[in-house]
């Protein structure tokens, strides 16, 4: 155990670790200091100095987030001169910033917004900024807008997508009164690296990075006559949902995020569980074929490991980073995507409306399926597969504006056909999720007998570290897979893009093999995805992550293939996976993309 | 106004003409690591570039980390306005800075040295290069594993704050670091590493050459030693003077005031406008126990005679800060901003008067809360100017 070191705060007494800071010693003893630029997710930034504190001795204050604890600290938090800076503080960044609070998007959820308030920021003495500024809005991504003149600089952003994602699409540029937040050359978010995945939206503390809004096209949807409006749910939004309508993170609100889709005046209230399943099945089997190719035939040119596709920030992100392992990635599209094309074919023809009056709508915890939805060679259909894209906090929007009391409703059941998944399928929405649906199907294909897991939960592949290592022993193959038999399969599972930057560095370099790695572009996966409520930090995508194994562990089926309409459908109209309407319907193409 | 033209001593010691520097290296490298140490803590040499932190102690403390890697940096960002001391060092005396900087190493156990250079000063890297050929040649010969290089800065004023030097040089965003940790401990790819001024290192060579105790006779209490100043502005003389520590600003003004001086600005942008009424009180030297008030300084003397309107002197220089400013933290990207257009609404009545006091109360908070001694500083030269000269400000 480290050394404790003694200090205290407003006069109590209180120990804590050697290392920590004034903020951390602080919460301890339940005291609440207000930051801004500091996010537990982040490196310390120290530079909107709203956390300033008083340190007896020291004629300057101290930013309580930067400065580490010392024996015999004596801090206040509470003094004239404490509130009076951070008063200061506040006011100036106020006069940076467009402060048209009701007509912002972050209005109410704006953590400026909460100190001006908690502050009684209620006049405005120093000279208004905003004129002078140029401040300009980027609205050209699909997936996520940024308005300058939101922003305070306090560069959480800039942290999150150099250390969270090793993306660095956004950097800080200029100095003094011109200093910004920018891309290359100043180009729109929507021209440059940017992986769409969202992880500065839910990292921003105000309305400079929101997600672009299709509230109203949807709500223009449902009120259309013509139109036939089905909604799928992703895997990660029923245990999103709560926790921006009010309930404590991590609770589960299925069956009553069922009954508010109805009442909106969604046509059809499907579930993205039902393609995650028929994921299971097409990329398992490309998996399968893969290893055959590799194990049997012995060909070269097969690309090994195989990596998920489900994510849309780690497609692009591979595009952009690694474009000579395009191959690797699954062919397969992502559940959303999948789900997309059958909408406007296969349900079309079930429910017989003709798919162009199909309106399809998904709602994910994910900002940069928005930018997948609209990628060009989303119309296997021959429509536009996926047409409109809300996160999680969109439909909770459309919830409170349809005067819906969420916590009052009772559980409803998704509608059929394509509303049925399993448990294999709600856990794609954390991190190694695919990982295990796809480990529980392929082992069974392959030797006939469950995984051998109790209660088939494949704990090596679960939690939050950066990147988990898994390998089975393949024994006792049937017939059909003999090749595979004694074959030790050996997978990876990443989460968040500087982890998976070092997954494929190691790839890269020869240091580590594998067969099979999941990537997901956001950290513990959709559950921590950029659509999800803010704010959010590792307890809160832990109580997620236990949401989304328990909603597992409830359902009856927790296999894809055992999926009722999953076999339904290669019944009736895919034949089998891998085959040629698979491969129109649910597979696709990657294109390579420039590195800055 | 008419004064008895006195003369402060001038000293000649920092540009004296002294090609000894193997003999003075070799009988300093000879010395115990200690004992080179105690000769700067006793010299009571502090940094030259206007902070003076005492060199000898934190010579000592980088010594004391027990880390193989270390590094020596000569701060030659000399971007203070009004500051041009350290070009001439440079120009004139760089085996005295290079010197400094291998007995330096030499203590606290480093290979490698740095002269972080001013982006502006690029003419002076053929000669530099010169001199660093026979400066290593020198090492070479005394047996020191030493090296030093040029590093360019590329023209921004905070590289000079000496962690967001280390930023730059690391190939990052020139933006300060938190502190603590401070450079002794994690410095240059957080290494520890001693940081100081080109005359600091300067003045080293002096004391390992005279001795402390002839270093200290020189100066006041707390403020020992010579100064190199930068003298501009209205002055017959302006130039670069090597004086004492301690002078009352009331001297100085009399041997380089042109007569008609109004104020002087000490330290330049960052740092005092001092009023005629208080020349006599006031000393150029460290913040210590001396009697009235003394002003620190980089070096950097500007001269204000009674033609110079003080609202558009500060208006230059808060027209600098707010450019200059990093722009990471709050009050000194935006307050800057404030301080300066406070001004211009003040000076165009869209303003009252007594805007000028909430702006004053702006400088407490900004020299309470800044992150760096950049935005700390801005409050030195505005309240000292608009309270000695409100009128100025307001008509």
């Amino acid at each position: 155990m480290s050394n404790m070191v003694n200090l205290t705060i407003n006069g109590i007494a209180v120990s804590v670790e050697e290392g920590q800071t004034i903020l951390e010693a602080a919460e301890k003893l339940h005291i609440k200091i207000p930051t801004l630029c500091y996010h537990k997710d982040l490196c310390v930034a120290g530079n909107c100095r709203v956390c300033v504190v008083e340190q007896v001795g020291n004629n300057k204050l101290v930013a309580s987030c930067a400065m580490p604890v010392s024996e015999g600290m004596e801090i206040n938090t509470n003094t004239l001169k404490v509130r009076n800076c951070r008063k200061h503080i506040i006011e100036l960044l106020l006069t940076e910033h467009n402060e048209e609070c009701t007509k912002c998007y972050r209005n109410g959820h704006c953590e400026l917004q909460e100190l001006a308030a908690e502050y009684q920021i209620t006049n405005q003495d120093f000279i208004d900024l905003v004129p002078d500024k140029n401040y300009t809005v980027d609205r050209i991504s699909p997936a996520i807008e940024k308005d300058d003149s939101k922003c305070i600089r306090c560069q959480r952003c800039v942290r999150t997508c150099a250390e969270i994602q090793s993306v660095g699409a956004i950097a800080v540029a200029h100095k003094g009164s011109e200093m910004k937040i920018s891309t290359v050359f100043d180009r729109a978010l929507d021209e440059v690296v940017c992986t769409n995945c969202g992880q500065c939206i839910v990292h921003c503390p105000t309305g400079a990075l929101t997600e672009k809004s299709y509230v109203e096209k949807v709500w223009d949807a449902i009120a259309d006559p013509e139109s036939h409006v089905v909604v799928q749910t992703a895997p990660a939004v029923r245990i999103g949902l709560g926790e921006e309508l009010g309930f404590e993170p991590g609770t589960r609100v299925t069956g009553k995020m069922v009954s508010a889709l109805r009442r909106l005046g969604f046509d059809s209230v499907l579930d993205t569980d039902f393609t995650a399943d028929l994921t299971i099945m097409e990329e398992g089997t490309e998996l399968l074929t893969r290893l055959k190719r590799a194990l049997v035939e012995d060909d070269p040119d097969v690309a090994l490991p195989m990596a998920t596709s489900c994510s849309p920030g780690w497609v692009k992100y591979i595009e952009h980073k690694y474009p000579e392992y395009l191959p690797n990635l699954s062919t397969c599209k992502s559940p959303q995507q999948m789900f997309g094309a059958l909408a406007k074919t296969y349900y079309a023809k079930n429910v017989k409306v003709d798919p162009q009056n199909i309106i399809s709508v998904s709602i994910m915890p994910c900002t940069a399926k928005k930018y997948e939805a609209n990628r060009p060679e989303m119309k296997d259909s021959g429509y536009k597969d996926v047409d409109f894209v809300l996160t999680t906090r969109e439909l909770a929007v459309m919830i409170r504006q349809a005067g819906i009391e969420f916590e009052k409703l009772n559980d409803e059941s998704f509608d059929s056909i394509m509303g049925t998944g399993s448990g294999a399928a709600v856990i794609f929405g954390a991190t190694g999720g695919v990982m295990e649906a796809a480990l529980r199907t392929a082992y069974e294909i392959v030797t006939g007998r469950e995984v051998p897991f109790e209660n088939l939960e494949i704990l090596p592949v679960r939690g939050l570290e950066g990147v988990k290592e898994a390998s089975i022993k393949i024994e006792g193959t049937v017939d059909d897979w003999k090749f595979l038999e004694g074959v030790e399969l050996k997978c990876a599972i990443t989460n968040g893009l500087e982890n998976a930057h070092q997954l494929m560095d190691n790839i890269k370099n020869g240091e580590s093999f594998y067969h099979f790695i999941e990537i997901m572009a956001c950290p513990g996966g959709c559950l921590g995805g950029g659509g999800q409520p803010y704010p959010v930090d590792d307890e809160v995508r832990m109580k997620r992550m236990q949401a989304i194994y328990n909603e597992d562990s409830d359902l009856p089926i927790r296999k894809s293939h055992e999926n009722p309409e999953i076999v339904q459908i290669y019944k009736e109209f895919l034949e089998e996976p891998l085959s040629h309407k698979s491969h129109k319907l649910l597979h696709t193409t990657y294109v390579k993309r420039e590195q800055y | 106004m008419t004064t008895t033209k006195k003369q402060l001593h001038r000293i000649d010691l920092i540009f004296k003409n002294e090609q000894d520097c193997k003999e003075i290296l070799r009988n300093a490298l000879a010395r115990s690591n200690q004992e080179v140490i105690n000769e700067m803590v006793n010299s009571g040499l502090k940094g030259r570039g206007g902070a003076g932190f005492p060199t000898g102690l934190k010579w000592k403390l980088t010594a004391e980390q027990k880390v193989d890697e270390k590094f020596v940096i000569c701060n030659a960002d000399e971007g203070e306005p009004g500051t041009f001391k350290d070009r001439e060092i440079l120009t004139r005396v760089p085996h005295k800075v290079l010197s400094g900087m291998a007995v330096c190493a030499k203590i606290i156990g480093a290979r490698k040295g740095y002269i972080y250079l001013r982006g502006e000063y690029k003419f002076l890297v053929p000669n530099l290069k010169k001199e660093l050929r026979r400066f290593h040649d020198i090492l070479d010969e005394l047996g020191l594993d030493f090296r030093v290089e040029i590093f360019m800065g590329s023209g921004a004023y905070i590289c000079g704050e000496e962690s967001a030097l280390f930023e730059s040089m690391e190939g990052k965003r020139g933006e300060p670091r938190n502190k603590p940790p401070f450079p002794t401990e994690i410095g240059y790819m957080d290494k520890p590493t001693v940081i100081n001024n080109v005359e600091t290192l300067a003045h080293s060579y002096t004391i390992l050459k005279y001795g402390a105790k002839k270093f200290r006779e020189l100066g006041v209490k707390d403020s020992r030693g010579s100064k190199v100043f930068s003298v501009s502005g209205d002055t017959p003389i302006p130039g670069i003077y090597e004086l004492e520590l301690g002078m009352s600003v009331q001297d100085f003004v009399d041997d380089f005031g042109d007569g008609d001086t109004k104020a002087v600005q000490v330290g330049g942008a960052s740092g005092f406008l001092v009023p005629r009424k208080r020349f006599g009180k006031t000393s150029i030297g460290y913040q210590g126990k001396l009697t009235g008030i003394s002003l620190p300084t980089g070096g950097s003397m500007m001269i204000f005679n009674s033609s110079r309107s003080m609202y558009n002197v500060l208006n230059n220089y808060l027209d600098f800060f707010e450019e200059e400013s990093c722009g990471q933290c709050t009050p000194c990207r935006v307050g800057c901003q404030q301080l300066l257009k406070g001004i211009k609404a003040v000076k165009r009545g869209e303003k009252p008067a007594s805007y000028l006091d909430q702006l004053l109360k702006l400088t407490d908070t900004m020299k309470l809360t800044a992150k760096c001694g950049l935005g700390q500083s801005v409050a030195n030269s505005f309240s000292s100017i608009v309270e000695n000269f409100r009128e100025e400000m307001i008509y």
